[in-house]
């Protein structure tokens, strides 16, 4: 089971990945009572049985490991949004995406810590894959908007431990900014 | 503290590649992939990916490395797994990876050609295992 709220969003951004998207627009929304999360992808999505199927912890693409019998990414984030009172919104289209969406109450008792959302998005933006990527940081009345496009443009290759550690400081800056305004 | 602008952000990588230039800079033919599937991400990839970052850069090997991320190599009981690619050493794939097991690899591993006999996991989990 993941730990923290980032590790499953970490999930979801590589399924999109592993789904062939070439664009991933996130959203995060927070608030004083939660977070919330929209992923979107332009990969392969599922039709309408596939998309229920995928719930099912002993359900995998069959393709990327062929023997497998299990398929725990998203039944981890129905449990954990569950054990908050919340659901896992999925909507998906065979040959066109799948858009998630859900949200973490922070104030239930039960409800996993954020983790490092910095952190999470240097992950999430060094994918292998996506041309594009675009996270959209809502926190009240501070936001930010991050392309990957301008990153690779600014740094070069994000593989590279030069780029990661100047990615890192750059996403780190956005966050801490927020965090101010939050605090004051 | 205002945040950091792209121009910023190019400024720095500018200056750094001025120093990258005055120096014999070789080629990147030295990969770590490291497993971020869903066994991964729980086992604490992340973690590893930041631990190995942070090691490479402080042996002074930031130029002629890179990291990068995939999704589960099949080897989810012994995560978090990392794949080295580096010429003059065989591929390998280690498992069971931790901060200190990230250091090892670099400093044994990339430094000094040796294998870390105790994290080698070249089987694959027996569920994936092609029929």
């Amino acid at each position: 089971m993941h730990y923290e709220i980032v590790d499953f969003v970490i999930d979801i951004v590589q399924n999109s990945c592993e789904a062939g998207a070439s664009l991933v627009d996130i959203v995060i929304d927070e608030d004083r009572n939660g977070i919330g999360f929209v992923v979107v992808d332009d990969g392969k999505g599922m039709d309408a049985a596939q998309a229920a199927r995928a719930l099912d912890p002993f359900v995998t693409d069959g393709v990327k490991h062929p023997g497998r019998k299990v398929g725990l990414g998203l039944p981890f984030l129905k449990q954990a949004l569950e054990q908050v009172g919340e659901s896992l919104k999925i909507e998906s289209e065979k040959g066109k995406g799948t858009r998630l969406a859900f949200r973490f109450n922070t104030r239930n008792l039960d409800c996993p810590p954020l983790g490092d959302l910095a952190g999470m998005m240097v992950t999430v933006l060094c994918m292998p894959g996506p041309e594009e990527m675009r996270i959209q940081r809502n926190r009240e009345a501070y936001s930010y908007l991050i392309r990957k496009s301008e990153l690779i443009e600014a740094l070069g290759n994000l593989e590279e431990v030069s780029s990661l550690v100047l990615l890192k400081k750059y996403v780190r800056s956005q966050e801490e900014e927020g965090e101010e305004l939050w605090q004051g | 503290m205002a945040r950091m602008t792209l121009d910023e952000l190019r400024a720095f990588r500018d200056s750094k590649r001025q120093d990258l230039a005055r120096r014999d800079v070789e080629g990147k033919d030295i990969q770590i992939v490291v497993g971020m599937g869903t066994c991964g991400i729980a086992a604490g990839a992340k973690l590893t990916f930041d631990a190995l970052v942070e090691s490479l850069q402080k042996r002074g090997l930031e130029n002629k490395v890179l990291v990068r991320q995939t999704g589960c190599m099949g080897l989810c009981y012994v995560e978090p797994t990392v794949e080295v690619i580096a010429p003059g050493m065989p591929t390998v794939i280690y498992g069971k990876m931790t901060k200190e097991a990230a250091d090892e690899l670099v400093q044994k591993h990339l430094v000094e050609g040796k294998l870390l006999d105790n994290h080698i996991f070249d089987r694959p989990a027996a569920d994936i295992v092609k029929k």
